[in-house]
């Protein structure tokens, strides 16, 4: 009956202490990193030391702490600290873009679903049968070998990514929330189906929602830098983590800094996104469980 | 009179699935059902879970939309469900739910909720939407500092409240009330019955009142369907209905309704299996249960006989008694 | 059940055909192959020969046709490269796929599972944290990372294992680790919640409550009930035994299908693109399929629902 949030059943035989009102460290160094990625992202222009295609050749290879360089130049004497103030704003947009496509594809599907049931959810499910079964990254190669990488066409395909989570729970809420429920008896006041969707169901779905985009997201970025790491995501002269990876692999033995550090940085960003996602969702969202 | 609602025949067939097969089994939840509401008038309907009556209730409303049969308002047939004539016409029929909390969204402050039908069928200004606002709170007693509460902060029978005060809020002509009480203390239900009996007697709104509660019913109701497995089997004026029941089925009900001062040995006990709308019993539906039944009941469906000039009743063994008195 | 099986074949069956009409589409809309295979200076005559041997100058829906009706007799296409049939390219890779594969399936079971059943029964011990921890760090370490990482270790510094291609079984170690670290976190991830989401529902306080055997509590009532998520990840694993290796592939320069895929994309060689991309949905929805049938067998009530 209460709507204070729930703890958590006590498991058979283990006494759970009640919950801790502090933000736990791994969580708070989560945010901590997630917040550096966003202003990396938004102030790459003004914080990076060069431009992302600044050569100097005779401080090709130099390693990390060489001064003026402090992360070490790459093959061609490019900065490898600026590139990947670069690198994480574009694969931070890629995700971010992506992410927000699918959630709102895949919500609007699920409505769609639960609204007009019949032929419209039979086709939704199709839709889902056949994303699951070609993975994600085949078919993402596919459309990009074959129609090249734009960042546009990137963006639009892994907005494709992940859909299918956001419909399935739309679609769930929404029929649970129609069935006798507050969006029943809003249609019975004689709302139309836009009202009832949007002022009604969506907001009481979207705490749901947002712990699926952070489930969505980490892997979004995962995907993409794969892609750009096979060299079919972001192209050069443009760069993003899992190309700088990519390129950073043919020196893997002489200088291995140019890919351990965006590959650090992949590693901190999804895991930080996971933590705090797990976090949310136990704060947010007592139902998931 | 004319009548605020006239049902003719009204047909609701559910596809339900059973079994590991999935045969499809049609229910008849609804099964030709006629019904008139005078305005300013309460009928009540009752009948045990299953009967069908609330399915009716959402049919009267044109919620749930009739396979067979036809519903008129106002001498107007109901418009096809979430056209924008069906959705014009909310604000002239209401409907009060079972479970206030269920029904109403718990995000917006019950100022909101209350306000919602005047923003959906855009009656009045902002600010005489305010006032009205405030107005409805007191006509349903709920104090103007509520206004800004959730629904999980207040008590069961004050959200019941809230409910009906957005139900009234477009100065509706009918209001259908689905047990509207069944899910409250029973300290609380007579408050509501009370504050339902009060506003209708003030707004002459035409109400009708679905509930297995004969008590509530009888207090309330001015006339009286009681159904069984999705058929009406007797209707009547409240008063008499209950206090002369006619149909074996209404007679169990009622004697089964405790009252102080009468001795518990001549009740009569219903027997057997609660029904079961997907295996309807061929001939009367009740016969199973029925202490009076005989072979004409095992085979033909008994048709509502009028009994007198305000009654009616479906039941063989009535009709003939009825001839037999005529006779 | 019968009604349920036919529903559910008719289903995989359009999903096969969506497979197949989204790699036609793509593949035949996004460019001339022509012109990609010959390269820009050949004379028209020459493109014009190659599209008519190919099929490519007919319209669009009489080479959908064309298409659809020889994969139903068995015939995928020769490789615009070399001549050879598709079909024989892409199997002769299989082997090699599933030498990684399915030791990395062995390895994400046996691992994955144990320890996220382990950490919910030990919930909040240090074992659990531990288990969550590395849980975490398995499946958020992009597989490429985590292979290079692994060469560097293992190859570079201490010069105990190849570093790339293909020979002997050792060869096939660090490739095999790099594919099973990330399955070994999310099944361990998923055990865990799964079992910790058993644990809490009252039938198994009530088996506890009158008396079963801790054990049998574990084994006979959470296990089972548990293992419906479970079987769904399991499901999916399997049905990327064949794709699940394309990124690890490349880095190790392993001869699977994988390399393949990436090599035929770069070269777009359409029949053998398109006889990859259906066998990898073909193995996806068969285990799919599989797994739905498991459903109804472990857990009853899903039995009798309609399709979705």
């Amino acid at each position: 009956m209460s709507l204070v949030t729930p703890t958590e059943t006590a498991p058979h035989r283990v006494v759970t202490l009640p919950r801790k009102r502090r933000i736990p460290l791994a969580v708070a160094a989560g945010l901590g990193w997630l917040a550096l990625m966003v202003i990396c992202a938004v102030f790459a222009d003004l914080i990076r030391p060069y431009d992302i295609t600044q050569m100097d050749l005779s401080a090709r290879l130099s390693p990390p702490g060489t001064p003026g360089h402090w992360l070490g130049t790459d093959e061609l004497g490019r900065d490898v600290l600026s590139r990947l103030f670069q690198s994480v704003r574009v694969s931070l947009v890629i995700a971010f873009g992506a992410t927000i496509i699918s959630a709102v594809f895949g919500t609007t599907l699920g409505f769609l679903a639960a609204q007009f049931r019949g032929i419209i959810e039979h086709l939704v499910v199709m839709l889902a049968d056949f994303q699951a079964a070609l993975p994600f990254l085949i078919m993402s190669l596919a459309v990009l070998a074959f129609f090249g990488s734009s960042m546009i066409l990137l963006v639009g395909l892994m907005g494709f990514y992940g859909w299918e989570r956001y419909a399935r729970i739309a679609r769930g809420l929404a029929i649970s929330a129609g069935a006798q429920g507050y969006a029943a008896a809003v249609v019975q006041l004689g709302a139309t189906p836009r009202r009832v969707y949007l002022n009604h169901i969506l907001p009481n779905v979207a705490s749901t929602l947002i712990v699926s985009m952070t489930l969505t997201f980490p892997e979004i970025i995962l995907m993409e830098s794969g892609l750009s790491f096979l060299g079919l995501g972001v192209q050069p002269p443009d760069t993003s983590l899992g190309n700088m990876v990519g390129f950073g692999r043919e020196y893997l033995t002489t200088a291995p800094w140019i890919m351990l550090g965006p590959a650090v940085v992949i590693m901190f960003t999804t895991l930080s996104i996971s933590l705090v996602g797990d976090w949310l969702r136990d704060k947010l969202d007592p139902t998931i469980r | 009179m004319s009548f605020l609602l006239e049902a003719d025949d009204l047909v609701r067939v559910y596809t339900g699935r059973g079994g590991l097969l999935g045969k499809a089994q049609p229910v008849r939840a609804v099964d030709g059902v006629s019904l008139r509401l005078g305005r300013g008038e309460t009928l009540g309907i009752v009948g045990e879970s299953g009967s069908g009556k609330s399915t009716l209730g959402r049919m009267l409303l044109g919620v749930d939309p009739a396979q067979g049969g036809t519903v008129r308002f106002d001498g107007r047939p109901m418009p096809a469900r979430n056209t924008t004539e069906w959705r014009a016409l909310r604000a002239r029929m209401q409907m009060v739910f079972q479970d206030p909390l269920a029904a109403l969204d718990r995000r917006l402050t019950i100022a909101a909720q209350i306000r919602e039908p005047l923003d959906i069928h855009r009656i009045g200004t902002e600010a005489s939407r305010a006032t009205r606002v405030t107005e409805l709170m007191h006509a349903v007693g709920l104090r103007p500092d509520q206004a800004k509460r959730f629904p999980h902060e207040l008590s069961g029978g004050q959200r019941q409240r809230v409910v009906i005060a957005r139900a009234l809020a477009t100065k509706a002509d009918m209001l259908v009330c689905d047990e509207p009480v069944s899910a409250l203390d029973v300290s609380i239900q007579a408050q509501v019955v009370n504050l339902l009996r009060m506003l209708q007697k003030q707004t002459g709104l035409s109400m009708v009142f679905i509930s297995h509660d004969l008590k509530v019913v009888r207090n309330l109701c001015d006339r009286v369907a009681v159904m069984y497995l999705g058929r009406i089997v007797e209707e009547g004026p409240s008063e008499h209905l209950f206090a002369n029941p006619r149909h074996p089925y209404t007679q169990a009900l009622v004697s089964s309704v405790p009252e102080p001062g009468r001795r518990l040995d001549g009740r009569v006990i219903l027997q057997g299996e609660p029904p079961n709308p997907a295996k309807r019993p061929p001939g009367c539906a009740f016969h199973p249960r029925c202490l009076r039944a005989t072979d004409i009941c095992r085979s033909g469906i008994p048709a509502l006989q009028p009994l007198g000039t305000d009654r009616t009743a479906a039941c063989h063994l009535v009709a003939g008694e009825t001839r037999a008195e005529v006779a | 059940m019968i009604r349920f099986i036919s529903l559910r074949l008719f289903r995989a069956a359009l999903t096969v055909l969506a497979v197949m009409t989204f790699a036609f589409v793509v593949l035949r809309m996004s460019g001339d192959p022509a012109q990609v295979l010959l390269g820009p200076d050949v004379p028209q005559n020459v493109i014009d020969d190659f599209r008519a041997d190919w099929g490519l100058d007919k319209p669009l829906w009489r080479q959908y046709l064309a298409y659809l009706g020889a994969i139903l007799t068995g015939d995928f296409g020769l490789s615009m490269r070399g001549g050879a049939p598709a079909l024989d390219l892409v199997l002769e890779r299989v082997p090699a796929t599933l030498i990684l594969t399915i030791p990395a399936l062995f390895l994400k079971l046996s691992i994955g599972i144990p320890a996220g059943i382990y950490a919910a029964l030990h919930r909040d011990s240090t074992i659990d944290r531990g288990v969550i921890v590395l849980a975490i760090l398995g499946f958020t370490v992009p597989s490429f990372v985590m292979g290079l990482v692994l060469v560097l270790i293992f190859s570079i510094q201490l010069g105990l294992l190849p570093s790339g291609g293909f020979g002997t079984w050792l060869h096939a170690i660090l490739p095999a680790l790099t594919i099973s670290v990330g399955g070994i976190g999310l099944l361990a991830r998923f055990s865990r919640s799964a079992m910790i989401e058993v644990m809490g529902q009252p039938f198994i306080r009530t088996a506890s409550a009158k008396g079963v055997k801790w054990r049998d509590v574990v084994w006979g009532h959470a296990l089972p009930n548990a293992a419906v998520p479970i079987v769904t990840i399991v499901g999916f694993m399997v049905g990327s035994l064949i794709a699940g290796a394309v990124v690890v592939e490349t880095i190790f320069s392993w001869p699977g299908i994988g390399r393949l895929l990436i090599v035929s994309v770069s070269n777009r060689d359409l029949a053998v693109v398109q006889c990859i991309l259906l066998l990898i949905a073909a193995v996806m929805v068969c285990s799919n399929l599989i797994v739905d049938l498991l459903y109804g067998w472990l857990d009853p009530r899903l039995r009798a629902q309609p399709a979705h």
